[in-house]
């Protein structure tokens, strides 16, 4: 009999999920602090035909981008003669399973299938949950999705329990779980259990399958505009969405366009609390995973995360969940685009950039997300306010995740905060020699760390004399 | 309310007492069980509160306390909030002006 105590599974990690992802990660391990991120993205995932190919076999991609003409004469309204930059949007709400977490999936259960696993399962609260489960349903594979759902009242966030049915209505099976983050424990039982594929939000494949987006997105307003985008504007969580775009726009050749990531803004709430666990209205999207993950991507559940948004990302800005849940509306409201919100993220910080903009520059927000019961401003709001949240207009800067959502009470207080890139930068090399425990570094884990800032060696080195690590 | 053999249901289970937390747990979730529920086809009548087994859509065999026959969606679109009326009478205003959106 398996010992099946956490302790003694948490050991066996690496030997699961060696097992059920198919990569043998320590291949592409360095000496040192280092690794080979472009060897392993070439080696064990897929080209941008195979992945266009992959995805056009199930409905995947080619989703419009609209410009948002109303948005921008409103962005315009407040700002100084002949700035405000037209906003535009791509509509990943519409694929198949109302998200661009669908090119992930794709590609995740396309490689499950083709290794001949019977089964795929991920661990995710938020739409990749349902792109696994539609993608399986598809390709005539299994699926099991972990989900964090409920607090010890037994009081679950209305979005998670709306992609439980969301998955559940494409034949998964939803495990629900309280708050912890030994939820990774149960993940890893499952994955030993059935056998079936982690289809990991991090793998090579399924950060491979988002720069189709970012392609897309270039060629599209090449073709409609004659030029690419100034600005793309990306939600940041767990990194994937910012690193795969950009990755697509290098492959499009786009690499004057600025790529900005936004999250919302939850300083001061612990993800894994369960008395602050519905005290957010942000499921995802927010700076409880945001800024963990772009310091320290090899955080997540595979040993070497293919989402590495620090080597690509320019700018980084939060925003409030009152002028995210305030976009999200006007959205409906002025363009007649009824969305979820946790995609409006980067429309928030969009609608306030743009204003920095020349009127003839272009912004555009890479996705949106389907929207319903459950997952909607409006019972989202409703659930704040039922947990002691209080909602009223004023200024969001005044706001605390927490204890109040501030809407907007004009349009001119929407503000993109700038998070301080040089600080970013250096907690991204001070966690890698952390991670390590190295005391010394080599010329090649300085080149890494070069393109894991986005850097160069001054800035390296600067930061490694700062930290008194001998290179 | 009695569960006939075959009946889709949900069951609950404590997957980690308290104690058995992980050390990296903030304080007041180690205070709570780390708990599940899952959903099957029960495998023998029984009664709410038992303890079943049941086997999930994926065919794998759970066991745990009986907590609901036949679960059901009861999510909505939740309470009324007015703010967000005034959200769009604002933008409104604001983009074409007073009375010029009802000609």
């Amino acid at each position: 009999m398996k010992d099946n105590s956490y302790n003694a599974v948490m050991s066996r990690k690496n030997e699961i999920m060696k097992n059920a992802i198919g990569i043998d990660y320590s291949t592409f391990e360095n000496e040192g602090i280092s690794f080979e991120y472009e060897r392993m993205m070439r080696e064990t995932g897929y080209t941008l035909e195979e992945m266009q190919k992959i995805q056009g076999e199930t409905g995947v991609g080619n989703t419009p981008i609209f410009e948002l003409r109303n948005m921008t004469a409103l962005a315009r309204k407040y700002s100084e003669p002949g700035k405000g930059a037209r906003i535009f949007i791509k509509d990943e709400g519409g694929n198949p399973s109302g998200s661009f977490k669908a090119r992930r999936a794709a590609n995740a259960v396309y490689h499950a299938k083709k290794l001949g696993y019977k089964g795929v399962i991920a661990a995710t609260s938020g739409n990749y949950g349902a792109a696994v489960a539609s993608q399986a349903a598809m390709q005539g594979l299994k699926c099991i999705i972990v989900q964090e759902t409920y607090d010890s009242k037994g009081m679950g966030q209305p979005e998670i329990v709306e992609k439980a049915r969301k998955c559940e209505a494409y034949g998964a099976e939803v495990m629900q779980l309280s708050v912890g983050p030994e939820l990774f424990y149960e993940f890893l039982l499952l994955l030993e259990e059935t056998g079936y594929f982690n289809a990991s939000l991090y793998t090579p494949f399924g950060i491979a399958g988002v720069e189709t987006l970012g392609y897309e997105l270039s060629m599209q307003m090449r073709e409609k505009y004659g030029k690419d985008p100034d600005v793309v504007v990306c939600t940041n969580a767990g990194g994937g969405n910012l690193t795969g775009t950009a990755r697509g726009l290098i492959k499009a050749g786009a690499t004057d366009t600025q790529v900005v990531a936004a999250s919302v803004d939850l300083s001061g709430l612990h993800m894994a609390s369960d008395s602050q666990f519905n005290r957010k209205s942000f499921t995802t999207g927010h700076t409880g995973f945001g800024i963990p993950f772009s310091t320290y991507p090899d955080r997540s559940d595979v040993p070497r995360s293919a989402a590495r948004p620090m080597r690509y990302m320019d700018r980084y800005v939060t925003v409030t969940q009152g002028e995210v849940f305030y976009m999200t509306e006007a959205l409906a409201q002025i363009e007649g685009l009824e969305r979820g919100p946790a995609g409006n993220t980067a429309l928030a910080a969009a609608f306030s950039i743009a204003r920095e903009m020349d009127q003839d520059q272009m912004i555009i927000v890479q996705e949106t997300e389907y929207t319903g019961a459950g997952k909607h401003i409006q019972p989202q709001l409703s659930f704040a306010r039922d947990n002691g949240i209080e909602i009223f207009f004023g200024n969001p800067v005044d706001q605390v995740p927490g204890v109040n959502i501030i809407l907007p009470k004009t349009p001119d207080l929407i503000k993109a905060i700038d998070l301080d890139m040089t600080k970013t930068r250096k907690s991204v090399v001070k966690n890698a020699i952390n991670a390590n425990q190295a005391t010394r570094v080599s010329e090649q884990d300085i080149q890494f760390l070069v393109a894991e800032t986005k850097t160069d060696r001054t800035f390296v080195t600067e930061t490694l004399k700062e930290l008194g690590i001998e290179f | 309310m009695n569960a006939k053999k075959g009946e889709w249901v949900k069951i609950y289970r404590v997957i980690l007492k308290p104690e058995e937390r992980a050390p990296q747990v903030p304080d007041d979730t180690k205070l709570v069980p780390l708990e599940m529920w899952v959903k099957g086809f029960i495998t023998a009548d029984a009664e709410l509160g038992d303890i079943v087994e049941v086997k999930t859509i994926t065919g794998r065999m759970e066991s745990g306390k009986l907590v609901e026959i036949n679960p059901t969606y009861t999510h909505s679109f939740g309470n009324f909030v007015p703010e967000l009326l005034q959200i769009g009478l604002d933008l409104k205003e604001i983009l074409f002006g007073g009375d010029s959106v009802e000609r």
